[in-house]
Formats: C-alpha cells, structure tokens, sequence
C-alpha cells in the first residue's frame, strides 16, 4: 500500500468505507433507496452494484420502515446491514423501527438479542433543497437511549468510521452532512481505522472553546480563523460521536478556556446544543467565566431561496461573532 | 416436515393439552392481575388458541417466529416454558426477559422468538429481516410472523406485504383476524375485509382458515410452509378466530354484544376438539380429567415459580441499554 | 374489587349478579362494576358459596377493597372476593378545600455585581470580597481578569504563570484598545532629596523616608488637580474617579507585579504614604493584598528605583487612563541660574489613553508635579 496521502472526496472515502466493509465481511451487504442502479442520491454508491452484485447491494422499495425494520430483523439474525435512508427527513418514516425496535430490544429482551445495525443518512441544508430534504435531525436520534450517532465530518472519519460502527454490537447511525460529499482532502493511508468514541481536539486554542460537529466543522474552524487574526485563539471540538457523548474531552477544554460557543446547524430549542451546554452547567459551572453561547439553525422550516437558507444557517460570521463577544466583551 | 396431518390419538391429545395450557395459563393471569400480581397491560388469547398451536405445529426449531402484543398462546405454544413465562409477568428476573418486558414483551433468543411487540405492525419488517438473514446464509428456515388484522390498516403491512413478495422473502404471514382492532370492528377499519384477499395485490399466495379449529389452521400452515421452503414465496394465512375476553382487562367491551359472544363461544376450540375427538374414539375416558389436572399442576408450578422470583437490582437498570456483545 | 386495568383506582358497583348463600363457580359473572370505561362484568375465580355482602350497589370502593365473603368448597378460610391487598378506607366525600391564593413571589433585588462562576469560586479561594470589583467581562461581569491570579503566598503559594497570564491579558488588552500617547520630562529632584535628608536625620533605617514616597507624593497630589486624567475608560467614555488612589507598582521576587491601590493617596502625609507604601510592598509580597486593593486604582505609578533604567515608558492597566512612571534618579550638569552645576535628576513620562485626554493635559499634569517636586512642603 502506498504511504503516500491520497486526494479523496467525502464521497468517494464513504463508497470506499462501504466497498471495503462489504469486501471484508460476507455478513455485510448495503441496502436503501436508490443504492444501486441510481448510483445513491447523492452518488455515494456509484458503481458499487456493478462490482458487488444485487445480493449486497440491494435497491428497495420506498419503504423507509419495512427497509429499516428489516434490516433489524436481519442484524438480530446475523448480518450486519447497513442501512441507507435517502436523508434524515425520510428517516422520520422508520422513526417507529428505530426508536421501538432498533433501540429497544436489546434492553426489553433483558439482553437477549443485540442489533448490530448501521443505518446512514445524509442531513443538512445548503443546496436549496428546501424543507423537506435540508433538515438536520440527528440531535433527536441522540435523545435516544441504546443509539450510537456518528457525525463524520473530515476525511479519515467518513471513510473509518463505518468499520468500526459495523463492529458495534449496537444500532449505530451515522448522519453525512450534504455539503461535505464534494469535499476534497488526503487521507493517510497510515490511518487504518478511528474511534467512534470521542471527541476531537481539531484546532488548539485557550481564549474560547468553540464546539461543533459534521457541516458546521468547517464554518467553525474559518471562524477560528478569522478569530486568530484578532488575537482570539479559539479551540474547535468536533465532537464526531452525538451519543454518547463525550463530555471529558468538553471539559477539559472548557476548564482551560473557560468560555464556550456551541455551533450545532439544528434548532435550538431542544437541541444537541441544549445538551451540551446543560453538560457543562452539570460538569464544568465553576469553571466557567462567561455565559454560554449558542450559534443554532434559526427556527425556521429551511428555505428554498439562497439568500433565506443561507440566513438560517449558522455561518464563520456570526460563529465568531459570538466567540469574539466571550473573548473580549465589549466594555 | 410433512403437510400431511395424521390426526391419531396422540396428535389430537397434544393439539388439546396445548390449547388448554394456553386456556388455564391464561385464566391464571386473569386472577393474578386482579389481584395485582400481574401490572401493565395485559391481553388475553382466550378463543384463539387454536391458531399459535395449529401454526406451531408446521414450524421447527430452526424457524423464527415474530409475535404480537397478545402472545402468550404463541410464546406457549412455540415451547416457552410456562415458568418464566409468568415469571416475567410477575416482573421478576427470573422471567424470560427479566422482567424488562411485561405481558406484552415475550422474547427467546434459543427458541428465535422475536417479540413480543406492541407496535401494531411493527412486527413485519422485523419478520422480513429475519427472512433475509436466512436467505442470504443458506438457512432453509422460515419466519412466522403473527399480526391482528388491525395490523393491516397501518402503512407497514403494504410495505412489508411488498417486498416481502419483492425480494421472495420465506415469511409465513399469519393474520389473526378477530373481528376487533382493541374496539373497532373491522367493517370500520378496512374497506376490504377479507384480509387474505389484499395478498393478491402482492402476487403473493394466501387463503382463508378457520382460526377456531386447530386442524384447519395445522393443515393450512403445513401446505404453506412446505410452498415457503420449495420456492422461496411468502405466504399469507387468514386465521379467522374470536377473542372471548376484553380487549385487555379494563375493557367494558360497549362495541360488541353478548350475543356475539356467545355465537362465537360455541365454537370455542377446545370443547370442539375434545368432542370430535370422543366421537372419533381418540380420546378415552379420563384424558379431559387428566389432562386438565396436569395442566393444573403445571399452571400451579410456574405461579409458584413467579411467586418464588427474585428482583432484578436496580443496580442493573441500565444493562443492555447497549450491548458489550452480539449473544450467539 | 379487583384491578382492572393499571391506572383504575377504584369502582363503583352496579348490582350483585349473584345472593347470598347462592352457589358460585369459577369463571361466573357475580357482580357489575362501573369505572371510567364503562361497566364491566366481575368474573369470580373461585367455586365456593357466597356468604354475604358487603358493599351494597352504588357504593364507590378503591381497589383492593372488600366486595363479598365467598365459603370456599373445599374448606379452609374463607377468602374474599377479592384477593387483593387489604382495603384501604373509603375517601372521605368532603369537597376538597380551596387553596389559598399562593402569595406574590418576591423579586429579589438586582444584583448589584454579575459575577462569573469561575471568578466567583477564585475570589472566594482568595477570600476576596467582590464588593467594590469592576467586571470587565461579558455583560460587565466580574470575571477571572478582574481578579487577581494567583492565591496570596500565605495561602497556596505564589503563581508565576497566573501571574503572567493577568500581566498578558490585561497589558494586550491595554496595547491593542488603548492609543498611548507618551510625555516626559526630566526633574530635578536635588531640593526634594535634600528635604529627604533633612527629614530622614536621626530615623532608624525602617523608619526613613524613600525617594519614591516623595515621587508619589507629589504625583498624587498634582493627579488631585487633574481630575481629567484620574478616573476610567468605560462604555466608550471617561468617567472621572471619586478619589485618588495610585496604584502602586510593586515588583514581586518570583517575578511579575501588582499595583495595588493606597486609597485617597493626595490626603496623605509624606510620612503616612510612606508607611502605606511599606505595608502595601510587604503584603504584595508575602501575601495578604486586599481584593478591593487590587482593583480600586485610579491612576498608576511605577518607579524604577536606583537599580532601574533611566526612563521608562508605561503601559496604561485599562480601564485606567494614565500612568506615571519614574526613572531610576542620577546625578547630571544641570543648568540653574546660569551656571553648569551637578543636580540629582530624573526623567518622569507620563502615558496617557487619547481617547479620554490629549497631551496637553498631560503636559500640565507633568508640569504640577515638577513644580511640586521643586518645592517640597517644609514640615
């Protein structure tokens, strides 16, 4: 194997994810909408019928909760499917799948059958897709007990993380924000796989601690970016793993900076970001020394228009608008 | 296994003891939840045992069977023993799930009993996984998957119906049509009422059965499986039966009438078979007093079972919410 | 009566199906409850001979209560009808009282200070009051920076990285926010030295008058004269101070420095600033500062002592407007009245915020304190 980096799109370190896990194990096969012949909505899975064959690359139905529930059925049986769902919108029509059965039969059996299940699914707004294909829903999937959610937002995670969660005795979903696919990046093959239970560090930093995950990664390391033109040297967490979380890595940056801005592209009311900020009144309150500050969807279906969708979402502008107010406050 | 029934003394005597076992065990739960012993929900197979043990029947061990939230007489009947089956009502850790799962909640990995499931059609896919799985390595087992006809109201059912037929998934469909969704009649609920009729639409086989006769219901599940293993299909089977009870314990049962009732406890199975059975000579004086009193002493030792239970530690409230392992 | 369902309490019954003394058998209808979801048939589970009754219809009885007395066939106690746990008192009808009103809430008064959890937990590990503290954070917050950074010596040690880190916040922020304008003068300071001498005859050495008292209290007292350059920057705007209280530079031996405040320093007497001086560099330096000290200064002064350079060009503590500072004092030809003589001068330099004074203030204030310098107050 060369130990040269290679250049790599988001999408093709998933389809190469897939293609190896498939490859590896004779349990695994891929099945969802459009996987096959289509190629995957967003062309994730582009060529991979041809080469894999129809028993493991499988084109369903529309049927989000007969796909997904079987799929359970078959992770307790024995396979180890991963699971496609268009995007996170459509996933809302297997929401009853994975909440009462996915996520619920190891505990309710008392142990009996585990699910060995990695679902995936796009999530996030950016390309006009309006408001039934742009929502980002991961942080309700991370209300629930029994659930691993994964938010691979570089490179090395997209193509990593599905291994590992396929190894997960447990339900694993694994949310790729939209506007990553076209990304483009190395990946160092000297990197053979990653965790998928911690955060990471992406940008050191000690005047503010910004936190985020998947699409807002990069939003947040421009900001940081700008910030550190300013003098403000901001620490960026992606976070990578919505649940569960880890809080150790949050902690400790939040004891060095003492100052916090959640960026999380879903809705405030009831979000991750909720979550994490309660964590740190929970676990770092005395560490503290300025208010928390959120940087969230604004609370609207997303909109089609360019110029509305892009006011919804949390941008490098306003991210460290709101790092800059922790930082040097205003006297 | 054969399709043919050789209903010979001893086959008549085992369709009888189980459907009693699942009667007598039942009635037992009836007055334990009264006298709160048994909490939650609790829903009664009481006139539709002749369905979970005629379709058992057709079934090995290498098959799988997904259950519904009135599942005790399958649970019974697929061989759950009936000690930690009321165990676990009693809550108790000794219960085949602990305790974490209730009435509603059967599940057995050994016997590959899946629920136990209170989503009303929530059941079918999970079935079709299990279909799958044992396609794609090589297993010749086939999954029954039990549901009420209410089941066939919710969008599951099409979807499932669907690619069940699609993909030539080895599914037994069985649908236990008792009239009722909890208090709807099904005149109310579907505009097509003959449920196996909407298997065609799917291009999949399927017939009607007198879900009040054990026979029936054998001989109609043994012809289906049989198709199932030769070539794959999915098959469904319109199990018509009557639950004599509520609904669940606290139903005032004001959408049926007494009459009803009646004209349906006529055909209860158990008082049916016994008599075919004396008029065909296969069962002799004293088998109904013997059987009945075995049944008794085993109701009488799985309560005494529960009772001697155990609680699971708080400590443990947590375990298995995820899994450190895949049971094998 | 029996359960029914997990959220019934209790029932009312309707009618007796069965009498007393009439025979019964398992799975018999014998009575009517109604509950909320209608009326529902009670079945019995027991054969026996009912014996009598004991809830008449009508009556509404919780769960677990006492229906009937059943002889049961085949001997032993009689159960009840019932086999739940033992009845629990019928509920008394009376209609439930009215609560009272609950009382207004009380608004607790506005806090006079926002203080972060952070600041809050050092000043009371530092057992700081925060009465008196400025906050400089977010929403004008008492936060860490407004706060000394390390634990006085007598507590927990003294913290040189702390203490560097305060020194880089408050100095980076006073270079990036605040236009320095920069004024100095050279004085001499032969008249005042001499007075010094005068004064310092016959004191034992801990009792004597330093050069620096007499820098300072000059200074103070000509800051007292100019209140444009006594007070703070804030809100985009000088707000003049109340008083003068000279922040006083004090160099610590592990390094670093503090200028706590001496209050009301232009009341003072050269021989009580000179024993606040002491007292204030004996407590920077073993420990022991009070938290008010380190945050009431209006305007700073630092001198260089006779080991120090020539001049120094300060740097504002914001939100503070000025500070003045000393250079170490050194014999040069200075011209007085003609003649080329040696005179014991030093040079004063004075930085002022531009935002809140301009130089030509600045340049009064150096030249009060010159003249103050020139003229010592004779005892």
């Amino acid at each position: 194997m060369s130990t040269a980096p290679a250049r790599i799109t988001y999408r093709e370190a998933c389809r190469e994810a897939i293609r190896a896990a498939i490859l590896a194990d004779p349990r695994v096969f891929l099945m969802g909408e459009d996987v096959g012949r289509y190629g995957g909505c967003y062309a994730v899975t582009k060529g991979l019928l041809e080469e894999l064959g129809e028993a493991r690359i499988r084109d369903t139905p529309l049927s989000e909760s007969a796909f997904v529930g079987a799929g359970i059925g078959a992770a307790i049986a024995g396979l180890r499917p991963i699971v496609e769902v268009m995007t996170c919108n459509f996933s809302l029509l297997a929401l009853d799948q994975i909440l009462n059965n996915a996520a619920t039969i190891p505990h309710m059996s008392g142990g009996q059958f585990a699910v060995p299940l990695v679902i995936r699914m796009a999530t996030g707004a950016g390309r006009q897709l309006a408001a039934q294909h742009s929502h980002s829903l991961e942080g309700w999937f991370a209300h629930i007990p029994g659930l691993r959610i994964l938010a691979p937002a570089t490179i090395e995670d997209a193509r990593h993380m599905l291994a590992a969660a396929l190894a997960d005795p447990n339900p694993v979903l694994i949310f790729e924000h939209i506007m990553l696919y076209n990304m483009e990046g190395e990946l160092d093959p000297a990197v053979q796989g990653v965790d998928i239970a911690s955060a990471r560090i992406r940008r050191p930093g000690h005047d503010v601690t910004l936190v985020t995950y998947g699409g807002s990664l990069f939003k947040t390391l421009d900001a940081a970016e700008a910030l550190a033109r300013e003098g403000i040297e901001s620490e960026v967490i992606d976070l990578r793993v919505l649940r569960p979380l880890d809080t150790a890595t949050i902690m400790q940056s939040v004891a060095r900076t003492r100052r916090v801005v959640i960026v999380d592209e879903g809705w405030r009311s009831g979000s991750l970001s909720a979550e994490v900020a309660m964590r740190i009144m929970e676990e770092a309150f005395f560490e503290l020394d300025a208010p928390i500050r959120r940087v969230c969807s604004r609370e609207v279906p997303i909109p089609y228009a360019a110029h509305l969708e892009q006011a919804a979402l949390p941008q490098p502008g306003s991210i460290a608008e709101a790092a800059r107010g922790l930082a040097r406050p205003a006297p | 296994m054969s399709t043919k029934v050789h209903l010979d003394r001893a086959h008549g005597l085992r369709l009888l003891r189980e459907m009693l076992r699942i009667r007598r065990f039942e009635g037992k739960c009836a007055e334990l939840y009264q006298a709160q012993k048994i909490r939650g929900f609790l829903h009664l197979y009481d006139g539709q045992e002749a369905v979970a043990v005629g379709v058992m029947q057709a079934l090995g061990p290498e098959d799988a069977v997904v259950g519904t939230y009135r599942e005790h007489g399958q649970a019974l009947a697929r061989g759950i023993p009936m000690g930690p089956l009321m165990a676990e009502m009693f809550g108790m850790q000794e219960g085949v799930c602990r305790g974490r799962g209730g009435s509603m909640h059967i599940f057995d990995h050994g016997r590959r009993f899946c629920g136990g499931n209170a989503i009303v059609g929530a059941g079918l896919p999970l079935a079709l996984g299990f279909a799958l799985a044992d396609r794609m390595q090589g297993r010749q087992a086939v999954t029954a998957c039990f549901f009420g006809e209410g089941a066939a109201d919710e969008g599951e059912f099409h979807e499932s119906m669907n690619l069940a037929a699609l993909w030539r998934l080895p599914v037994l469909f069985v649908c236990e049509n008792n009239l009722y969704s909890m208090g709807t009649p099904l005149g109310i609920a579907e505009a097509e009422t003959s449920i196996w009729h909407k298997a065609a639409g799917y291009r999949m086989g399927g017939e009607a059965v007198d879900g009040m006769d054990p026979v029936a219901v054998e001989v109609a599940a043994r012809r289906a499986v049989e198709r199932i293993r030769a070539d794959g299909t999915p098959h469904f089977l319109e199990c018509r039966t009557y639950r004599f009870r509520a609904h669940s314990m606290f139903d005032a049962q004001l959408y049926r009438t007494k009459e009803e009732i009646e004209a349906w406890r006529a055909k209860d199975p158990i008082p049916r078979l016994r008599d075919w059975m004396e008029r065909a000579g296969h069962l002799h004086a004293g088998d109904m007093e013997r059987l009945e009193a075995e049944v008794e002493q085993e109701v009488a030792e799985a309560v005494a079972f529960a009772e001697a239970g155990t609680l699971e530690p708080v400590e443990e409230l947590e375990r298995f919410v995820t899994m450190d392992e895949v049971p094998q | 009566m029996p359960s029914l369902g997990a959220d019934m309490e209790a029932g009312t019954l309707v009618e007796w199906k069965v009498a007393p003394g009439e025979r019964v058998h398992r799975g018999d209808i014998v009575a009517v409850v109604e509950t909320q979801k209608g009326a529902i048939e009670i079945e019995i589970f027991e054969d026996g001979v009912l014996r009598d009754l004991v809830v008449a219809p009508g009556s509404r009885v919780p769960v677990g209560a006492l229906l009937a007395r059943l002889d049961v066939a085949a001997g032993g106690p009689p159960p009840a009808l019932s086999a739940a746990a033992p009845a629990a008192p019928p509920r008394a009808a009376a209609p439930a009282p009215v609560p009272p009103p609950p009382p207004p809430i009380a608004m607790p008064p506005a806090s006079r200070h926002r203080v972060t959890p952070a600041a809050r937990r050092r000043a009371a590990a530092l057992g700081l009051p925060l009465e008196g503290l400025r906050g400089t954070g977010v929403e004008g917050a008492i936060c860490l920076a407004d706060l000394p950074q390390a634990p006085p010596r007598r507590s927990s040690g003294f913290d040189p990285v702390g203490m560097r880190k305060a020194i880089a916040a408050a100095m980076g922020r006073s270079k990036r926010e605040i236009p320095h304008y920069y004024l100095s003068q050279t004085v001499d300071l032969t008249p005042g030295l001499e007075r010094l001498a005068r004064l310092n005859a016959g004191r034992a050495p801990p009792e004597r008058l330093l050069p620096a008292a007499m820098m300072l209290h000059a200074a103070a007292r000509a800051v007292a004269e100019t209140p444009e350059l006594n007070g703070f920057w804030e809100n985009d705007a000088f707000r003049a101070a109340e008083g003068v209280h000279v922040g006083w530079a004090v160099a610590l031996r592990g390094g670093g420095l503090v200028a706590p405040a001496i209050r009301d320093a232009d009341r003072l007497s050269l021989d009580a600033l000179m024993v606040a001086m002491r007292d204030l560099v004996a407590r920077a330096r073993g420990g022991g500062l009070r938290g008010s000290e380190l945050t009431d200064a209006t305007i700073t002064v630092t001198s260089l002592g006779d080991r120090g350079a020539e001049s120094v060009l300060p740097i504002i503590h914001p939100p503070q407007v000025t500070i003045l500072g000393f250079g170490r004092i050194v014999e040069r030809p200075w011209v007085v009245a003609g003649a080329v003589v040696p005179r014991r001068v030093a040079t004063l330099t004075l930085a002022g915020d531009h935002r809140a004074s301009d130089g030509h203030r600045g340049g009064l204030l150096l030249a009060r304190i010159e003249a103050l310098l020139q003229k010592p107050e004779e005892p």
